[in-house]
């Protein structure tokens, strides 16, 4: 039993912040650092610096492109990243569709659509969703009727991150209503230009537009994009989501905002000093960095079985309600740090370009709505109590 | 990185497990407990011939070279068997604290013995008045000639009333909180002026108040320099810490193992009572926090090879501050979702749950433990 990384694991953490430190530029990193919105072109700048180095896509086999590295070496390379402050990896390409062309996609679909998401030619979102399917998502009803070599797709996806961006959509659709609800489902890739496709924003909590909606009237799909076998959906789409637990745990962001809470408690006053002396709040920063040493510690138990032995199974779900939990509380208390100043709303405060006063400090203007946004993250890829079904099934067999 | 046991652990583990299995089933267990001494001499010396004595000690101190990791497999299978013998005090706290302060003499006097099975130990060091604060000592220690004289109490020492040594902390300069001016010494329970006020403890184990009034004892029962015991004492409590937080993994594992089977046997409403998912999704939340206690715990074993005592104490409290709420949870719930069979002493389920209580309350809470660790986001960096 050992819990030190080896000599290796500790020399490649070097390379990557090495590296990451040489090209991750300056603006971007302190847009991160500091709460402020990001561009396409940010995430874009940023995916295609580590695709010419071969690592923007590090949980790829080397056959397809990726660097071919160990979970360890994974979560090594995402906590660097995040600690310098660069963007996510988005995952909809690179750790959604990408597996599951991967794995059940024809030759064909391989040689075109994977080196474009490496490159980041082709920015991808996914069409899971519909507004009368979330936790229940296989009772979904966009239908895709088969005519000759091409589907006729009509219905309406939800919650489409940055679909606004996307060129592609990875889409759940309905293509037979026989059966369990389960066995009717097939996995389209559908182009975002197609004819009858429209995107429509969904302002969320924050104020923000990161979230859409995506309608689809009528729009012609050829049957040569659809990955796998008609009525086989639902396999890829479990596939997809069991598939991901490196970085699940979002163990390098939270270290990264932990580090900003206490920097922010350092800085902020209450009755004339520090906030960090405050006992009763500094108790609580305390009780989520245990957690997060908890939380830590799991997910490299996680990932060192990964690479011993085990293909993913239900500790995903484990890591996914914790990590999820430990995010929460850390905005939770970044924006309680500030008192009356998480109050003002300042939108134009989270343009990195603005130059107007800001109110209060400056760093204060993100965070309320940083709060409000992760809020978002018990609910999403499978909310917390549907995780909770899944450990009670799959772990305990209840 | 690796988190597998290698192969003599797994060994010990087993070994340890098949032991437990035939001598110290929950029965055998109650009969030992009510005896006289509240466990049994001859399971002891079981205990060290399979080595576990010795387990962690030096190998030229009579032990067989082990570190923290095999405590925790130890501690963890004495956690599901609830083993009542005297090892947290005798070989974790009692032999750890003389292997690591002690000299060439004192080392050579007890631990052979203890790894032999043949000495049993005690550490006196928590105060009436100190509650879990580590520093607090106010028994005083005066210096006459080439003796010291010892008075004042301490409170709650496990299993002083078996010892053939007590370890005691006594202070000869400074204030009660005061880092400096506190030593530690060797006591003979039988020695004159040392007065013992035994019990028995929630959990089924023995522990006593030790009264000190004007105790005479030898300088050469002095363990290391004079004044300075404090990083002893705090390596002393930290391994102590580890090894509960390893003993509580043990408990709260046979819990969730419990409560599962009970929820899956268990029938009202005409169905299994893990068909509903109000319980199911407790226990999927005893089982995360089983899961995530177990990286504390694995956490603390490894802060014992930690070279810089802020650090290791540091993790140590982290850890005993997680499991010490994870324990309080999963006893909690494991009592609730058994019913009223739970709340009673036929079952063993009350007896975990118990045990867990206490382990959270010996050497410092989980709110004392997370004080701690807070306090030194004080002076981070």
């Amino acid at each position: 039993m050992d819990l030190d990384y080896t000599a290796d694991e500790s020399a490649f953490r070097e390379e990557v912040r090495a590296f990451v430190c040489a090209s991750l530029p300056k603006e971007i990193a302190a847009k991160v650092h500091d709460g402020k919105r990001l561009t396409r072109d940010d995430f874009l700048t940023w995916h295609r610096t580590l695709a010419k180095k071969g690592w923007v896509a590090a949980g790829w086999p080397k056959e397809h492109g990726g660097p071919g590295w160990t979970a360890v070496q994974q979560h090594i390379f995402d906590e660097e990243c995040a600690a310098a402050g660069a963007p996510v990896v988005l995952p909809f390409g690179v750790r959604m569709v990408a597996p599951v062309i991967m794995r059940y996609g024809s030759e064909e679909q391989k040689r075109h659509f994977l080196p474009r998401i490496l490159s980041g030619e082709d920015w991808w979102c996914q069409g899971y969703s519909e507004p009368g399917s979330g936790s229940d998502l296989a009772s979904l009803r966009t239908r895709a009727e088969r005519k000759a070599d091409h589907y006729i797709v009509n219905g309406q996806k939800t919650w489409n991150t940055l679909g606004q961006f996307a060129d592609w959509i990875f889409c759940l659709v309905r293509t037979s209503t026989e059966g369990r609800q389960q066995e009717g489902i097939s996995f389209l890739l559908i182009d975002m230009k197609s004819p009858g496709v429209t995107v429509r924003p969904i302002r969320m909590l924050d104020g923000e537009h990161e979230i859409n909606e995506v309608w689809f009237e009528d729009v012609k799909v050829p049957v040569a994009n659809r990955v796998g076998e008609e009525n086989k959906g639902w396999t890829y789409a479990k596939f997809l989501l069991g598939h991901e637990r490196t970085g699940i745990a979002g163990v390098g962001r939270s270290k990264r905002e932990l580090a900003k809470l206490k920097e922010i408690a350092r800085r902020e006053r209450s009755g004339g000093r520090p906030l960090i002396e405050d006992t009763r709040f500094r108790d609580r920063i305390a009780q989520v960095e245990v957690e997060l040493m908890a939380l830590e510690v799991t997910n490299l138990r996680v990932l060192a079985e990964e690479d011993t032995r085990r293909a993913p199974g239900p500790e995903a779900s484990i890591l996914k309600v914790r990590g999820s939990e430990i995010q929460q509380s850390l905005s939770e208390l970044q924006m309680q740090a500030l008192g009356a100043y998480g109050i003002p709303y300042v939108p134009e405060a989270l343009d990195a370009r603005w130059e107007g006063d800001p109110v209060g400090e400056d760093y204060a203007a993100p965070l309320a709505g940083h709060y409000f946004n992760m809020r978002k993250t018990s609910i999403y890829s499978g909310s917390n109590e549907i995780q909770k079904n899944i450990i009670s099934q799959m772990i305990l067999g209840l | 990185m690796d988190f597998s046991l290698a192969e003599e652990r797994r060994l010990l583990q087993d070994t340890i497990r098949r032991f437990l299995a035939n001598e110290y089933s929950f029965d055998k267990r109650r009969a030992r407990v009510a005896g006289e001494e509240g466990f049994s001499r001859g399971t002891w010396k079981e205990f060290a011939r399979l080595g576990l004595a010795g387990i962690a000690m030096r190998e030229e101190d009579g032990g067989l070279g082990g570190d923290a990791f095999d405590t925790l497999i130890v501690m963890e299978s004495f956690g599901r068997a609830l083993v009542a013998e005297p090892y947290l005090a005798t070989v974790v706290l009692g032999a750890g604290i003389i292997a690591d302060a002690g000299n060439e003499g004192q080392r050579a006097a007890w631990l052979p013995g203890v790894s032999e099975g043949d000495k049993l130990l005690a550490f006196a060091h928590g105060e009436p008045g100190a509650r879990y604060a580590e520093s607090y000592v106010a028994t005083r220690a005066v210096r006459e000639g080439s003796s010291w004289k010892l008075d004042g109490r301490k409170s709650v020492v496990l299993n002083a009333q078996s010892a053939d040594a007590i370890v005691v902390s006594a202070r000869s300069s400074g204030k009660e909180n005061d880092r400096d001016g506190i030593s530690l010494f060797l006591v003979d329970p039988k020695a004159k002026g040392v007065s013992l006020r035994p019990y028995a403890t929630q959990d089924g184990g023995r522990a006593a108040e030790v009264e000190l009034h004007g105790v005479a004892v030898s300088d050469e029962a002095r363990l290391g320099e004079a004044g300075h015991a404090m990083p002893a004492i705090d390596a002393a409590l930290d391994r102590a810490n580890a090894a509960l937080c390893a003993e509580a993994l043990g408990v709260i594992d046979a819990l969730n193992e419990a409560t599962l089977e009970y929820l899956k046997t268990r029938k009202q409403f005409g169905q299994p009572i893990g068909r509903f998912q109000a319980l199911q999704h407790r226990m999927a939340e005893m089982t995360i926090k089983a899961v995530e206690a177990r990286s504390m715990a694995i956490l603390a074993a490894a802060a014992m090879r930690q070279g810089d005592a802020r650090e290791r104490s540091r993790r140590v409290s982290a850890a005993k501050a997680f499991v010490g709420q994870a324990s309080r949870f999963v006893g909690q719930q494991a009592v609730q979702m058994h019913g009223a069979i739970g709340v009673t002493d036929e079952l063993i389920v009350s007896h975990w749950f118990k045990r867990l209580t206490m382990i959270n309350a010996t050497f410092g809470d989980a709110d004392h433990h997370l004080g701690r660790f807070s306090d030194l986001l004080l002076t981070e960096e």
